[in-house]
């Protein structure tokens, strides 16, 4: 027998809430123990609120910054909202970290090409700050990087670090009276990139109708299948491969995914 | 190791021996159906029965049960819930059960292996018994090549009209049929025997399925977007009913219940039904499976392929107990059958 439950999470606490808006909160979490959550970017924890429930959130900080992490939550079911109502402090149990994240190995000397839409900019801030502290083993980083309306942009104040990376592009597909910046959907920046398709990976993190044309985009560049990267959202309830909610087709999301190389879901009906 | 036999009037005293030191699960009778439950004296076991009405998975994966037990509060307290599991024979399972439980073992035991299904199977024996004749008119093991147990048993049964012929699995089950059964060696007549009943048995169960069970994944996949999957779904009412009696679904949800202290709580995990409406929706609301369509073809493919991919055995034993508790008796041998010839003409 086993020596840990499977399903038993171990406990973290919150050292600090900030507001990134009204819907979204950054959580940074430590582990009782002390010990670092050992993940990659792009995985994802199991996060409990115990008495409301559990559910997988992706790590959006990178594990090359100490030994905590941070989780970027939108408050949108029981246990987000449960999260939302919780005080610096306050303990919360994690599982984890499970899935597969972005392709590290096959990222280095790579160009990274990064686009993330919305809330998608969490696990991506993960591997922008991955980039950053080990900036030597990548080539030249782009990121594109869309929202809604201004006030939905997360990690404003970040931004400098991540055009300290990179060039970056910002877009809102509807500004407000104090944008300067570009409008319209995250495919009207891709005239204003150029990359060299043959040393290039692209990742992208973002909703479903997203996928559908920034992987056009991404074609146009003539990036090839297998060197485009994408995190795929499903129900993974238990994130051992068991419960069976995160399915698509035969592929278990929680033990193959949530990062998957575009090639590798491509003739999956479900997956997109 | 040798085939043993066991005369019929040695049955009950196995059993009774063998209640001394364990839980004995096995089929008998209830309100007109037979079921798995304990029994406390061999004569409620009732070994020429149809099939049982649930499969045995609930004494491995419980239809609900607590998972991790919590204290709220300032500082949690939260531990693993590990329910004490008796050792237990099954007697008498059919080969399609035993079948369902080597998926089941697949599932749970291997990767990532499961603490409380893993607790509940550790110490189980199972004794299956061989069926001489199909169930019922719904049963379509031999078509899924389920009739031959395949050796995944500890001892395995067949009635040889005044005694049992007795096959021996795995050394746990030589083991406890030396110590708790009168069994002796088969002679070479009686072999003979076993040899003509089983040539007997497989004539009485006939073959409904057009093509090899082993080409249902490639066929399957083939049809994906088929319309078939939407013609069938407007007889399908999503109840989940085939979810619940299938010998090999184990798809399960997960959930917090609060004591009415407000104190302490518990972590439970119950059955779930790909079925159901709400099975792959995230937080947020958008559904991954959003029409009845796309949920009953994703349980079809389950069986006849995901399963076969994750674990090299199809997820469909052929007990047809779905279609004996379908409302609308869709049958798995029609739908793959009907897959079948749309995959031939195509």
């Amino acid at each position: 027998m086993s020596n840990a439950h499977l399903l038993l999470p171990r406990l973290a606490r919150i050292l600090e809430i900030k507001e990134l808006t009204p819907r979204e909160k950054l959580f940074t979490l430590q582990f009782e123990d002390g010990k670092p959550l050992g993940h990659n970017p792009g995985q994802f924890v199991e996060v409990s609120v115990f008495g409301v429930g559990e559910c997988p959130i992706s790590v959006c900080s990178s594990p090359t910054r100490g030994d905590y992490f941070q989780l970027c939550v939108r408050a949108v079911g029981l246990v987000t909202n449960a999260l939302h109502g919780l005080k610096p402090g306050s303990l919360v149990g994690i599982r984890g970290p499970y899935g597969k994240g972005f392709p590290l190995e096959v990222m280095k000397g790579q160009d990274v090409l990064i686009a993330a839409g919305g809330l998608g900019m969490a696990p991506l801030r993960s591997l922008a700050q991955y980039i950053k502290d080990r900036r030597d083993e990548f080539g030249k980083v782009t990121v594109l990087y869309g929202a809604k309306e201004p006030g939905e942009l997360l990690f404003k104040d970040e931004l400098d670090e991540i055009q300290s990376v990179g060039e970056c592009f910002l877009t809102v597909d509807r500004a407000d009276e104090n944008w300067k910046g570009h409008v319209g959907v995250i495919t009207t920046l891709c005239p204003q990139v150029s990359v060299d398709p043959t040393c290039t990976i692209a990742v992208t993190v973002g909703p479903p109708i997203m996928y559908r044309f920034i992987l056009q985009e991404f074609k146009k560049m003539g990036i090839p299948d297998d060197r485009i990267y994408l995190s795929l959202e499903r129900r993974m309830k238990c994130g051992v491969g068991k419960c069976g909610h995160c399915q698509i087709n035969g592929i278990y999301v929680c033990r193959e995914g949530p990062v998957f190389s575009y090639a590798q879901i491509k003739d999956l009906p479900e997956a997109l | 190791m040798p085939t043993m036999v066991l005369g019929k009037e040695g049955v009950y005293p196995f059993v009774e021996n063998l209640l001394k030191d364990y839980q004995v699960i096995g089929p008998r009778r209830k309100d007109g159906f037979y079921i798995f439950e304990p029994i406390s004296k061999p004569e409620e076991l009732v070994l020429e029965y149809p099939i049982a009405l649930y499969p045995p998975r609930k004494f491995f994966l419980p239809a609900k049960e607590p998972v991790l037990r919590f204290r709220l509060g300032e500082k949690p307290e939260v531990e693993p819930v590990v329910e004490p599991s008796p050792p237990k024979v099954l007697f008498g399972l059919h080969p399609c059960d035993l079948h369902s439980t080597r998926l089941l073992d697949a599932a749970f035991l291997k990767e990532n292996p499961d603490t409380s299904y893993e607790a509940r199977r550790r110490d189980a024996l199972f004794v299956g018994i061989d069926c001489l004749a199909p169930c019922d008119e719904y049963a379509f093991c031999k078509d899924m090549g389920t009739l031959d147990p395949q050796g995944y048993y500890d001892l395995f049964l067949t009635d040889l009209g005044e005694a049992y012929a007795v096959e021996i699995g795995s050394g746990r089950g030589e083991e406890h049929l030396r110590k708790y059964s009168a069994a002796r060696e088969a002679t070479r007549a009686e072999l003979s025997k076993l040899e003509e009943v089983r040539k007997e048995r497989d004539r009485n169960f006939p073959s409904r399925l057009k093509f090899d069970a082993s080409k249902l994944p490639e066929i399957l996949w083939s049809r994906f977007n088929s319309p078939y999957w939407g013609e069938l779904a407007k007889r399908c009412m999503g109840c989940g009913s085939c979810t619940l009696v299938c010998s090999t679904c184990y798809c399960h949800d997960v959930f917090d219940r609060v004591e009415l202290n407000l104190k302490e709580g518990e972590r439970v995990r119950v059955w779930d039904s790909c079925l159901l409406e709400e099975f792959a929706k995230v937080a947020g609301g958008l559904n991954f499976r959003p029409s009845l369509e796309q949920r009953l073809r994703h349980r079809f493919y389950r069986k006849g392929k995901y399963l076969w991919d994750l674990f090299g055995l199809l997820g469909c034993v052929g007990c047809g107990r779905c279609t004996r508790h379908c409302l609308a008796k869709i049958n798995p041998i029609e739908v793959f059958n009907d897959i079948y010839q749309e995959y031939s003409q195509a």
